[in-house]
């Protein structure tokens, strides 16, 4: 499979939701427990990501320059800095470290 | 009239605010390997962070092998599924009927559905929705083409730390969601559980088994908040 392919097969997949949500009656998927399950898998996967971008390089996990930066980052998101803020300066912190090191 | 001005000039800035965070996007998604067309592209079609960060982030660990590829369309699909549940909220409010309900489908994501359940009125509410959708959409696309060109002048992106940044990107996207301990416990099994299982499975893969936390302690509401439950 190509990388294009990927691209359109996910796109249409993710808006297959988003048009599931308008057609089907709200009884069928509005059911608490289908729905917690559903706001906490968003949380699952974006927590594994965090970890995965965070501690994880080569399929080895590595504690580099990524850690302190994260922790940059989480102290700029407590303070309520703006989303691009924080990402800029995370990417700041990462880079200054490594011409350090 | 002022009512309406202060729908339109809060969908604005949420657009506003939510573009500058398309010039990340735009600069990881060329970092992560992705071309520019590929990486604008994303943001027209699939047009929702979250699903597009998991994407490229599963493709710059992965790479753009046949898993990799794979793994990178499950993840983003995943993610994708609470515009499912915002569609359902969304469905009665813009009183669409037939073909015509899919119309406003594309732009069913986080910001038009939260700025238009916080209006008062039905008609400030469809507004919000059409007004925020729109703009986000303008403003998410205009930034992806931004960052990624500059992504792709940039190159080496580890010397910018850019690896840092896309983790701190989804911290980003994660910080809101970690209200409840439910949701705390739910995030950090699937972090360890991702992290675990890396040096064991191919990569992508450890992000989608970290899923089956959501979904143990979801079905059996372990940590339930102690008034209601699910949102």
């Amino acid at each position: 499979m190509t990388l294009w392919t990927g691209i359109l097969i996910a796109s249409a997949l993710v808006f297959s939701w988003k048009m599931l949500g308008f057609m089907v009656p709200s009884s069928v998927l509005n059911h608490p427990t289908i729905s917690r399950i559903a706001s906490l898998l968003t949380v699952a996967l974006l927590a594994a990501l965090l970890g995965v971008q965070g501690v994880v390089a080569d399929s080895q996990i590595v504690f580099d320059a990524r850690v302190p930066a994260l922790g940059v980052a989480a102290l700029l998101l407590w303070l309520r800095a703006p989303f691009m803020v924080m990402v800029a300066a995370a990417a700041l912190a990462a880079a200054l470290i490594r011409h350090i090191l | 009239m002022a009512k309406q001005s202060s729908v339109l000039s809060v969908s604005i800035g949420v657009g506003i605010a939510t573009g500058l965070y398309g010039i990340s996007f735009g600069a990881l998604s060329v970092a992560a390997g992705l071309d520019i067309w590929q990486t604008q592209v994303l943001s027209l079609l699939m047009f929702s962070g979250g699903s597009q960060f998991a994407f490229i982030g599963v493709i710059a660990a992965a790479g753009a092998t046949g898993a990799g590829i794979g793994a990178a369309i499950v993840s983003a699909w995943l993610l994708g599924v609470r515009n499912g549940f915002y569609a359902i909220r969304m469905s009665p409010i813009l009183e669409k009927t037939g073909l015509a309900k899919l119309l406003p489908a594309q732009i069913t994501i986080d910001e038009s559905v939260a700025v238009a359940i916080g209006q008062s009125t039905a008609e400030n509410q469809r507004k919000g929705f059409w007004f925020t959708g729109i703009s986000v959409f303008v403003f998410w696309n205009s930034m992806t083409l931004l960052g990624a060109i500059l992504g792709d002048a940039l190159g080496d992106p580890k010397l910018y730390g850019l690896d840092a940044a896309a983790a701190a990107a989804f911290l980003g996207l994660l910080w809101p969601r970690l209200v409840e301990r439910q949701a705390l416990a739910v995030a950090a099994a699937a972090l360890l559980i991702a992290v675990v299982t890396s040096p064991m499975l191919p990569p992508g893969i450890p992000v989608l088994i970290a899923g089956v936390a959501a979904v143990v302690v979801g079905a059996l509401n372990l940590l339930a908040p102690k008034s209601g439950g699910a949102q």
